[in-house]
């Protein structure tokens, strides 16, 4: 297997060693980017001095005989809502075009410092409002398994860059489902941590009380190493957890015996697609024949999530994007009155979706309306928070499918409500503030991935990092690889 | 149109104010910019301040421990766990499109503001006191706008009475009250010039006996004491006015022009913003626990309303002990001026010598009181020779005079330049019997019923002893020797 497709702990082990340099890393990794980015279409921008001058530090550091960081030589890609110092942060909306953060988001510091090779910025759905990334205000990104397929989103960028061989690893977020609906789609590992286990300083928000950053991989394992840099308290952020971090390597088991396995019964009548539902099957099945417990639970107002969803992140959408206002940064509108610069730009900088969302939580929250919209929709969270609550005294681990469908075309979805409909198995998660993972476990008879969602209790990323682990090899993608771009 | 003072019979007019008070912390509410006022334009941001994308607010717990304060010395219910929430609304000078503010969870509710009003406390209520953000500022220069975000951050606490103030001057009262507390806990320096303190007046009239409020106008921009006295005395009159010529007040916002003297529509009742509340989901909830209350208690001082009681208990006339309490640091000195006094009846002269002496020769010099180049101490120990008879008021106030100069100890003065006053009946008997001897025509004029007569002899008693002779001894010998 090349570099392009080594994981994390080869990479560093190799450059540990010295049987590898990061430069060599970085331009193995430039190069297969220009090669296949121009037809995948994962990039939004890429870096160069600055990630040159790390590679050469961390080169420098090895021959000096110096220890070196735990992602050392590592090749990651971020998210395009994560702010980067120097290095232009778009969000994927035409609002923020032009804009050179003057800081790092503290998950970015947190790579850098650990050694890892920002690479560049990946592509999303305008501010994260999309399941597909074809919301994305400047490309068209594919799905590497099928390149008239959508990647799914809005972390889509980054699922079709690590599926492809384009970094080791990227960051995500995820706000209803869009750290792990893309993996999913692509054939990777995405998780999305606890709320509050990992900084959102730094992170263009499009609903705070839902939004974590996360890792997509290629394996658990590399989940846990980029987990491990990342989560922790952080002063910045006033709902970051001030609490301390387990080492997720120990996590990684292999061990599921005694483990009770929770089915939540209605994401299980909900699913239609059959091949779905028999690759879970052999999931729930593996993991039984290694000595887990099944046990089925419900989760009653799993029916409720997406409408409380669809109040609470509008909702906080509409205030979290009142600053872009041509004022201070981004696309500024020529206008010759105060109230027409504010239209013009953002009527011109926001994309339809946004607009949509906008104007969604604008009529939520205008006064009168509270109590009766985003007030409720925080009491139908708190129902689903107890649901789970229940689910997890019977259950250590809950298992349903990632998605509904396998990655659907471009195009394929005619109103935003059968978009917001691709998310219905990942929202509950953020709702209730939960960690979750998507990890593959097997292919369609089209040759398209499926993933399996594991949830656990809040803070135990550890379970979902143990029992994902023998998914992952029990069940997995068998080797399977992405063939429809640039093949390695 | 009926007068004024006639239509004031039959109406009542009701006014509610909105007082923001910036608190003064080091840094900024929710990030680590420093504050200071008159700095160079955008010196005092950060990421959090200009809104970039990304940021996130921090509470800066200095700020609870100054808005506390105010809420223990204003009697509020201060909440357990309170609560930010976002106000939205588009304004250049507001970086995130909202300011984080408390909306129906504040830190203190239901508390009161004690004014002195004619010699008396009033209770004034007060409906809430939350914390805040400041908003930046914009400046026009000709067809070009400028946005300085240096105040964007700085906390700010709203103060909102309840509407039951009757009169303008009872509203400029209020804010004297407010302003003298504040300065008082030491969590402003509420400078009205400086924006410190800025007020928003809520002005209605009804009938009077109703209970029913009138509809009420905002009046906004009204910084100074003098402005809060006339703009809505303005107001008043012109909603008035307007009911005399028998029209209806619009609800609506108004901005105060000081130089016109008047005030302008500023925004109808239609184009009022919805804020749009919701619960800040940065922020968790602003929590106050036992201890901190604790901490916050221990270093509030006797409050004016209290001192003024104490000083009035005290034998002080009510004027003489308003003004000592229009100020922490003189209420202060009169307090450390008593406690260096031997006797316990000194309260009224120190008062009157801090109020006439002390305050006059500090406004003459510019000074503040908390630049007395006279410590309490030595004062009391001036005063303290005046009431013992060792020296007379009048060479008293000489005396001051050069201690405030040159910081020379009075009693030191005194026996340098021999000023002791003749108290000596005996010495003082001899003087006055020779003076009447020496002048025998002015005796028996006197004698004859000329009373005025009789400062020509005190003069004398003064010019021999250079004025060191004890006037009621003096006046009494004298009386004696002219036998009337």
């Amino acid at each position: 297997m090349s570099l392009e497709l080594w994981s994390i702990a080869e990479i560093a082990q190799r450059i540990h060693a010295g049987e590898l340099t990061a430069a060599r890393v970085l331009d193995t990794m430039q190069a297969r980017i220009q090669n296949v980015d121009r037809e995948l279409g994962a990039y939004l921008a890429l870096d160069g001095d600055r990630v040159r001058a790390d590679a050469a530090e961390i080169d420098r550091k090895r021959m000096a005989g110096e220890p070196l960081p735990p992602l050392a030589g590592v090749p990651v890609s971020l998210k395009d809502n994560l702010v980067t110092e120097g290095l232009a942060t778009t969000a994927g909306s035409k609002i923020l075009q032009g804009w050179i953060p003057p800081y790092d988001a503290t998950v970015v510091a947190r790579l850098r410092a650990a050694g890892a090779l920002v690479l560049g910025k990946v592509n999303l759905d305008e501010f994260g409002m999309g399941s597909s990334t074809e919301r994305s205000a400047y490309k068209k990104t594919r799905n590497p398994w099928d390149t008239s397929r959508v990647p799914g989103g809005s972390s889509g960028g980054g699922a079709a860059a690590v599926a492809a061989g384009l970094c080791t690893a990227s960051l995500g977020t995820d706000t209803g489902g869009s750290i792990r609906q893309p993996a999913a789609f692509c054939g990777v590992v995405g998780l999305k941590p606890t709320y509050g286990r990992v900084s959102r300083w730094g992170v263009i928000a499009y609903a705070s009380s839902l939004d974590q950053v996360g890792p997509l991989t290629r394996s658990v394992a590399d989940a846990a190493a980029m987990l491990q840099v990342i989560a922790g308290h952080d002063p910045h952020d006033s709902t970051s957890l001030p609490v301390p971090v387990p080492s997720y390597a120990q996590a990684l088991t292999g061990d599921v015996r005694g483990l009770r396995i929770g089915l939540p019964r209605e994401y299980y009548e909900g699913l239609a697609d059959a091949e779905i539902r028999a690759a879970l099957d052999k999931t729930i099945a593996a993991l039984v024949e290694r000595g887990a417990v099944k046990v089925d639970v419900t989760l009653p107002h799993t029916q409720l999530a997406l409408t409380a969803y669809y109040i609470i992140a509008p909702a906080e959408a509409s205030s979290n994007l009142a600053r872009y206002d041509g004022i201070r940064y981004g696309k500024r509108a020529e206008a010759t009155d105060l109230l027409s610069l504010y239209m013009k730009s953002r009527g011109e900088g926001f994309g339809p979706e946004v607009k949509r969302r906008i104007m969604l939580g604008t009529y939520a929250l205008r006064s009168g309306y509270y109590d009766a919209y985003y007030k409720k929709a925080q009491q139908v969270r708190a129902l689903i928070k107890a649901d789970f609550d229940a689910a997890f005294e019977q259950a250590d681990v809950l298992l349903t499918p990632t998605t509904p469908t396998t990655a659907f075309r471009f195009n394929a979805k005619a109103t935003p409500l059968e978009m917001y409909q691709a998310d219905i198995f990942t929202l509950a998660c953020n709702l209730g503030g939960l960690p979750g993972l998507s990890v593959p476990c097997g292919l369609s008879s089209e040759g398209l991935p499926i993933g399996a969602q594991l949830l656990a209790r809040p803070l135990d990323e550890a379970m979902l990092l143990r029992v994902g682990g023998v998914v992952e090899s029990a069940v997995g993608l068998a080797g399977a690889r992405p063939s429809g771009v640039g093949g390695i | 149109m009926a007068e004024l003072a006639q239509l004031l019979e039959e109406w009542e007019p009701v006014i509610g104010l909105e007082v923001h008070v910036q608190l003064a912390t080091q840094s900024k509410i929710f990030s680590p910019s420093a504050t200071a006022f008159g700095a160079p334009p955008n010196s005092l941001t950060d990421p959090l301040v200009m809104g970039l994308p990304g940021t996130l607010p921090v509470f800066n717990r200095g700020v609870l421990e100054l808005a506390l304060k105010l809420g223990i010395a204003t009697a509020s219910q201060i909440r357990a766990k309170s609560r930010f929430a976002r106000k939205h609304y588009f304004y250049p000078d507001l970086p995130k499109g909202y300011q984080i503010s408390q909306y129906d969870e504040p830190l203190c509710e239901n508390g009161h503001l004690d004014l002195i009003l004619g010699g008396q406390v009033k209770r004034v209520r007060l409906q809430r006191i939350h914390l805040e953000e400041d908003a930046g500022k914009n400046t026009h220069v000709g067809a070009v706008s400028h946005v300085d975000l240096n105040r964007a951050g700085v906390p700010l606490v709203e103060v909102v009475s309840a509407p039951e103030l009757t009169s303008a001057e009872e509203a400029a009262e209020f804010m004297r009250a407010l302003h003298r507390l504040v300065r008082w806990i030491e969590i402003s320096e509420a400078d009205m010039e400086k924006g410190q303190l800025r007020c928003d007046a809520n002005v209605s009239v009804r009938r009077r006996g109703e209970d029913r409020l009138g509809t009420r106008t905002e009046l906004k921009n009204i910084n100074s004491f003098r402005f809060v006295q006339n703009a809505i005395e303005h107001e008043i009159a012109r909603q008035l006015r307007i009911i005399d010529g028998g029209g209806r007040i619009e609800r609506e916002t108004r901005l105060w022009d000081a130089s016109a003297g008047q005030s302008q529509t500023m925004r109808s009742k239609e184009e009022a913003n919805d804020y749009r509340y919701f619960p800040d989901p940065d922020l968790p909830p602003l929590v106050v626990d036992g201890p901190t209350m604790g901490a916050v208690l221990r270093t509030l001082p006797e409050l004016p309303a209290a001192r003024f009681e104490r000083y009035v208990r005290g034998g002080l006339a009510p004027d003489d002990a308003r003004t000592l309490v229009g100020e922490r640091a003189l209420a202060d000195y009169f307090d450390a001026a008593i406690a260096a006094h031997p006797s316990e009846q000194g309260a009224k002269t120190l008062a009157n010598w801090i109020l006439t002496e002390l305050l006059g020769a500090l406004n003459a010099g510019g000074l503040s009181i908390a630049h007395a180049p006279m410590p309490p101490d030595r004062l009391s120990r001036l005063v303290a020779l005046v009431e013992n008879g060792t020296i007379s008021g009048k060479i008293g106030k000489e005396v001051f005079e050069e201690s405030y100069r040159t910081g020379e100890e009075p009693r030191a003065i005194v026996e340098r330049r021999g000023v002791q006053q003749i108290s000596d009946e005996a010495q003082l008997w001899a003087i006055v019997e020779r003076i009447v001897a020496n002048n025998p025509r002015q005796a028996q004029e006197f004698k004859n019923g000329k009373d005025g007569l009789f400062g020509f002899f005190v003069g004398q008693v003064m010019k021999e002893t250079q004025g060191r002779a004890n006037p009621v001894i003096t006046t009494d010998l004298l009386h004696r020797a002219l036998g009337r």
